[in-house]
């Protein structure tokens, strides 16, 4: 046994503690969340953002979506359910909950939000707040 | 049931061909699970972003070949500014024993999941044999 802790495991159990209080939702104070699926793709779209995951086999019911602020947080449960007494040669999907918090570079209106849900394929139209919008001045 | 598991990210699997390609894009192999019941062998596999009208199934040589194609016009106007995966079209092939009914193979598209039902053939079913 090592006199020392190891530092290395010090700081990876440091990081996971604070993950879990960050994501444990307790401490309200906006969306947050630590996981990585559904990976997604953002784009611009003149002043709004589009964000745009791959969603298969996830049915719109088992989908949440929440905005505040900045920040997107989706969250679901991933369910592949096989038939009784059916025989499993390959399995390559996998089901599982997920939970994850994106923050945009700008602030979004959340009632102008707008969720997709086609073909597997999640979209988020986020409009950009009016308020956070740069304002042009005419130069006199 | 096992309680629910947090998902992983996983990189999708590119595809690699003999053949080469005369459409333009990228080509991923759906990821797919296989299971059998007492009649039919079913193939589940995951095509986000395919649409039923793009969905290409064809059997030829005891091959069936799923090909699914992105519809990219979707995309048109939109600028990316942060990206975690690739987009492609998704092609998957799997060779067939005898033992299926070629003739009853139905397909199902539901939120970018796709199922094959292949039927096993009459003679390929078990058979209860009564002792005597």
């Amino acid at each position: 046994m090592a006199l020392f802790p190891d530092a290395f495991d010090a700081l990876l159990g440091l990081q996971q503690a604070m993950d879990s209080f960050r994501s444990s939702g307790w401490l309200t104070s906006g969306p947050s969340a630590g996981g990585a699926y559904p990976p997604m793709n953002m784009f611009r779209k003149g002043d709004d953002f589009v964000i745009i995951a791959e969603v298969p086999g996830i049915k719109k019911s088992d989908l949440e979506v929440q905005v505040k602020g900045n920040t997107i947080r989706l969250a679901g449960t991933k369910s592949v359910i096989y038939p009784e007494k059916a025989g499993l040669h390959r399995r390559e999907r996998l089901a599982g909950r997920f939970d994850r918090a994106v923050t945009l570079p700008v602030e979004v209106d959340p009632e102008g939000v707008k969720a997709e849900c086609r073909d597997g394929i999640l979209a988020l139209f986020l409009p950009r707040a009016e308020r956070d919008k740069p304002k042009s001045i005419q130069v006199a | 049931m096992a309680p629910a598991q947090e998902l992983t990210v996983r990189d999708k699997k590119e595809l690699v061909s003999k053949e080469e390609k005369t459409v333009p894009g990228r080509h991923y192999i759906p990821y797919a699970d296989i299971y059998e019941t007492n009649d039919a062998l079913c193939v589940v596999m995951e095509m986000p972003g395919v649409e039923r009208t793009n969905l290409n199934v064809a059997l030829e040589n005891d091959v069936l070949r799923v090909d699914g194609q992105i519809d990219f016009s979707k995309y048109e106007g939109m600028e990316p500014v942060y990206t975690e995966y690739n987009i492609g079209h998704f092609t998957r092939s799997f060779v067939l024993s005898s033992k299926i009914d070629q003739e009853r193979i139905s397909a199902q598209l539901d939120d970018g999941v796709l199922t094959l039902t292949l039927p096993k053939a009459q003679e390929a079913q078990p058979r209860r044999i009564s002792i005597g």
